[in-house]
């Protein structure tokens, strides 16, 4: 089993709608019955971000996201998935449930 | 060639592919598969000569890059730890060679939907079809250090994202199958009307290799229509190749064709593919109409002997699946020919393909069997500037510089 990052993405400030978190719901249950569930959230707006930089004596903080762009990560799933192919069915499931694109990226293993 | 020279390129020609699938199968690790599987021809050109050619050269090759691989795994887990997996995997080995579905499930892993078209094309070639990084960096007029790169990156992602290598399941399979034959589309289009004008018009060796690939997965898979239907399009097509070159390197239409000079071997087993397909009473799919289009086509000994209404019909067919423009276009020039060049016209003054040459050189052509120059000569000069391909855009400027000055 590997393990599949699933970001959502979008380019606006609206939250998911009353559907969308209803569809959303059905989906993560889904996932949780077939096993395929590891964790899941949304994230505040790019704005919110900040970066770090400890690589260097003190830590220095910066406001904002390390990159200004118009598309950002909304949220993400991590699933467990026997290949890609299970990844993409259920990456599909998931775009069609919050109704944003979702790019799939595996997490590496040891 | 020496008989061993004849034999080697047979052998590659017909195990290449198989060699590869059955390593990857076995050790799940496409780069050592391909590795390994050069190694075992670059051995047999070596030994052959000496020891003479063995009477399974496949199972002879098989062996070989077997050996090779084991070697190199378990030098390789000397080296850490990190390896011990693969060699336990290869301590209980399965049988060699004998599902011969590793070359499909080869076919499907090379043409998955989440690589790039350009990347599965490169992937196809060289590790279905055996072509050389170099053969086909030359052959899409990319530096072999990109090419080799590309291939590379498609591997990287192929292991580490986890693309299975196995034959699609079921819900699937229609889908990655024609995901499939668009890639050996695009491989025989790129040699049927070359898009580069630094390359010859119409690259034998490409199309070659195409219908060679097509082969091979009509003999995997023998009872898809469509499969059948691409195998019998790219025939038709092919059997027309020399004939749609002059020797001033200026594309011949279909009507200016000689007929004499078409492959009538290849039209006998595209016609035969076509026949069956009809027999079958499976409605079909798009490959299977073209098919059939074609056969229309090379069925008619002189153009004036098309069964005109016949392609209409199938065009018909083909527009209820595929209701793109360029079907229509495509139609109209069949309603040309028979209600006449002004009915096709308004047709065609509907669809919006202003930026594709050939609905430009089709209008071109319609413009000047009525009579209307002027409007043909723009025409033909939107066409020329949008075409890329030598031998089109030498027919399309003779045919405007024949036209009536005013």
């Amino acid at each position: 089993m590997a393990q599949y990052l699933i970001s959502v993405l979008t380019d606006s400030t609206e939250l998911a709608d009353e559907a969308e978190m209803a569809a959303i719901d059905v989906f993560n249950e889904q996932l949780t019955a077939d096993g395929h569930w590891v964790f899941a959230g949304g994230l505040g707006m790019p704005a919110t971000a900040t970066v770090i930089d400890g690589r260097d004596g003190e830590p220095v903080f910066t406001d904002g996201p390390y990159l200004e762009s118009k598309e950002f990560i909304a949220g993400f799933w991590i699933i467990e998935a026997a290949d890609l192919d299970v990844a993409l069915r259920l990456a599909a499931q998931g775009s069609k449930a919050c109704n944003r694109r979702v790019e799939v990226r595996p997490v590496l293993a040891e | 060639m020496t008989d061993v020279g004849a034999a080697i390129t047979r052998a590659h020609r017909e195990e290449w592919a198989r060699v590869v699938a059955t390593l990857a199968r076995r050790y799940g690790d496409l780069d050592l598969a391909e590795e390994m599987t050069a190694e075992a021809f670059a051995a047999a050109v070596e030994r052959w000569p000496a020891v003479g050619v063995p009477s399974s050269p496949g199972a002879w090759l098989t062996t070989t890059a077997d050996r090779k691989a084991l070697d190199r795994i378990r030098r390789e887990a000397k080296r850490g730890a990190k390896h011990q997996e693969a060699l336990m995997l290869s301590d209980a080995p399965e049988p060699l060679g004998v599902i011969d579905d590793d070359r499909l499930r080869l076919l499907f892993t090379c043409c998955h939907p989440a690589l790039a078209m350009e990347a599965r094309v490169a992937l196809t070639l060289r590790l279905v079809g055996g072509l050389t990084v170099p053969e086909i960096a030359r052959a899409f007029l990319v530096q072999e250090t990109a090419m080799g790169q590309r291939i590379t990156r498609a591997k990287t992602k192929i292991k580490v994202a986890g693309i299975p290598y196995r034959v699609p399941s079921r819900a699937d399979l229609a889908t990655r199958v024609t995901g499939v034959l668009t890639v050996l589309f695009l491989i025989f289009n790129e040699g049927y009307l070359a898009s580069d004008p630094g390359q010859e018009a119409v690259r034998g060796d490409l199309t070659a290799e195409a219908i060679r690939l097509a082969r091979l997965v009509r003999d995997l898979m023998p009872a898809d229509g469509e499969v059948a239907g691409l195998l019998a399009l790219m025939l038709l097509t092919e059997a027309r190749r020399l004939a749609r070159v002059s020797a001033g390197g200026e594309l011949v239409s279909l009507a200016e064709q000689d007929r004499g000079a078409w492959d009538r071997a290849l039209i006998a087993e595209g016609h035969a593919l076509v026949r069956s397909r009809l027999a079958s009473g499976q409605p079909p799919g798009r490959y299977q109409i073209l098919a059939a289009i074609n056969a229309v086509h090379t069925d008619a000994r002189d153009v004036r002997d098309t069964d005109w209404s016949q392609v209409i019909a199938l065009y018909d067919q083909l527009a209820a699946l595929d209701p793109s423009p360029i079907v229509r276009l495509n139609r109209a020039i069949a309603v040309a020919e028979l209600d006449g060049p002004e009915v096709a016209l308004a047709e065609i003054d509907r669809l919006p393909l202003a930026g594709y040459h050939l609905f430009h050189a089709t209008r071109a052509d319609l413009l000047r069997r009525l009579g209307r120059s002027e409007e043909s000569r723009t025409a033909y000069d939107r066409a020329i500037a949008l075409t890329t391909n030598t031998a089109e855009t030498a027919y399309l400027a003779r045919r405007r510089n024949q036209l009536a000055t005013p």
